[in-house]
């Protein structure tokens, strides 16, 4: 389909210094590439490193042994080409929405007075039109995450990392914002890794859904390609039968993850 | 409650005890007055003595002295308190060797001060000054080290991932931060910069609300007291009130204690 690599990681490991002489290994040698315009989904047990792996993909953290190359090019330091979507609030709380949404472009040398209008479309295009004064504490979870969603995309990165960005939201917002996501990466089609623990948002919205092991030392154990056609609605696409097929499919696999995970989370609270 | 019953209510609060005190001391209860007026004039007299002092004009001198000693101290003292608080929070290490030397100097009772600021600086505005700032330095520091060491780390993260350089993150993420930390304790400070200046007026000078009070005081003129102790808490109220608009202006994004705008 493509020839480019967005990102791609090779034998990524990730480690952290506990408080004593331990080393706690997060990720064991993690493979994954990310192609120009493909959309990937990351799901795994919580506590499976999903989130540190995207980390390491931002630059935010370096990986322990193994290489980050971005679009060919190995990484040091941040990765410029990306932008981050987090799982909590991130939104400066100090400025407007409008605000929020303008700084990506000032930061970069934009003067105010190009960004604001530029900003004030976006929030538009996100639905907040009418709601630019609105400081965070004003709005709405759903609303929030609609102008990080902006505050992301007016950059215009080459690749959309998102960590469990609608995790915090309820069952009917993920919805819309995960149709929200999908018209807004159709009109351009960016690289995205979308890491969730919710194996039919996966489906629903990525073209490729990567499953991890339970973690500690967790690996990437299974990758699946969703041929559902495009454009999709998430609320349709659940109604598919191939939807359900590879549901099932995938579900078998990482089922007994997530009951190993389990497991070893009641277990460590009876060690305790 | 109705505004108005509440501002009702406060008022009778006031004119109660204002008459508790007049009756008091003025008519005997068993053939004996409660409080006797030497020890605690009554509201009359202390009344009188405001209106005299404002309509002699004799009162804005001390005022105006007072004000610009309390301004003075709050403004020297919070620079300081920003600027230090920034710097030790940025660098640890400076923090941790300075660390037992902060706590030792805020652990002392400042009053003990006064003689000290008096010897180095005379009896004038600038020793007090010097107290009020020892006071409101402390508050502002604490709070914003306290600010730019707990700024979120998604915050953080964020505005690294949207490219902003050190400088930039400290524009906007560390200072806005600190900034809003700082603002939260401006009460207590300007409270402490009045407080400040009072009572190193008190101690030693030629003017302001403090040297009044203490003049009162040396003749045993209870009336005089009680007025300048009157006059100072109107002051402060004022002020108060003034740090009420400044907080609102400035701290619109935050939300309020019942998590509404």
């Amino acid at each position: 389909m493509t020839t480019l690599t967005a990102v791609a990681l090779e034998d990524a490991k990730v480690a952290f210094r506990l408080g004593d002489e331990r080393v706690y290994t997060a990720v064991e040698k993690a493979n994954l590439t990310v192609g120009e315009g493909e959309f990937v989904a990351i799901v795994g047990p919580t506590g499976c490193g999903k989130s540190t792996l995207l980390n390491v993909a931002a630059g935010l953290l370096k990986p322990a042994a193994g290489s980050v190359r971005i679009f060919d090019q190995p990484l040091a330091g941040l990765n410029r080409d990306a932008g981050y979507l987090f799982q909590a609030d991130a939104l400066f709380p100090w400025m407007t929405a409008l605000d929020n949404v303008a700084i990506g472009l000032e930061v970069s040398g934009t003067p105010r007075s190009e960004a604001l209008p530029r900003a004030q479309k976006w929030l538009t295009s996100v639905g907040l039109g009418a709601f630019a004064n609105r400081y965070p504490h004003m709005l709405s979870g759903g609303q929030r995450k609609r102008v990080a969603l902006a505050q992301v995309l007016i950059r215009d990165p080459k690749i959309l990392l998102m960590d469990e960005p609608f995790g915090p939201l309820d069952a009917q917002t993920r919805q819309v914002m995960g149709n929200l996501l999908l018209d807004l990466w159709n009109a351009d089609r960016k690289a995205v890794l979308f890491v969730t623990h919710d194996l039919e948002e996966a489906i629903a919205l990525a073209d490729r859904v990567v499953i991890m092991s339970t973690g500690p030392s967790s690996r990437i154990i299974g990758d699946w390609r969703v041929s559902l056609p495009r454009p999709r609605d998430i609320f349709e696409v659940r109604l598919d039968q191939e939807f359900h097929a590879l549901h099932r499919e995938i579900w078998s696999v990482l089922k007994d993850e997530v009951m190993k995970g389990y497991a070893q989370s009641t277990q460590a609270a009876e060690a305790v | 409650m109705s505004r108005l019953t509440l501002l009702s209510l406060q008022v009778l609060v006031a004119v109660v005890c204002l008459a508790l005190w007049q009756l008091l001391s003025t008519v005997p209860v068993f053939g004996k007055i409660l409080l006797p007026p030497f020890f605690f004039s009554n509201p009359v007299d202390v009344f009188a003595q405001i209106v005299k002092w404002f309509s002699s004009g004799v009162i804005w001198k001390h005022l105006g002295i007072t004000l610009t000693e309390s301004i003075l101290a709050f403004v020297i003292g919070s620079a300081g308190g920003v600027l230090i608080g920034f710097w030790f929070a940025r660098q640890p290490l400076v923090a941790a060797v300075f660390d037992p030397y902060v706590k030792m100097v805020n652990a002392l009772p400042r009053v003990v001060l006064a003689p000290i600021f008096a010897l180095w600086l005379g009896l004038g505005i600038w020793s007090k000054v010097a107290l009020g700032v020892t006071l409101v330095f402390f508050i502002v520091f604490f709070n914003v080290y306290q600010g730019v060491k707990e700024v979120s780390r998604t915050v953080l993260d964020n505005g690294r991932m949207l490219g902003m350089s050190e400088r930039q993150l400290m524009q906007h993420v560390y200072w806005p931060s600190a900034l809003s930390w700082m603002f939260s304790s401006l009460h207590t400070s300007v409270g402490f910069a009045v407080v400040g200046a009072v009572v190193g007026e008190y101690l030693g000078s030629a003017a302001g609300l403090g040297y009044l009070i203490q003049q009162a005081e040396g003749i045993f003129d209870v009336a005089g007291v009680f007025a300048g102790m009157f006059v100072l808490s109107a002051f402060v109220i004022l002020i108060d009130f003034g740090v009420t608009l400044v907080e609102r202006r400035l701290l619109v994004w935050r939300p309020t204690v019942d998590g509404r705008g």
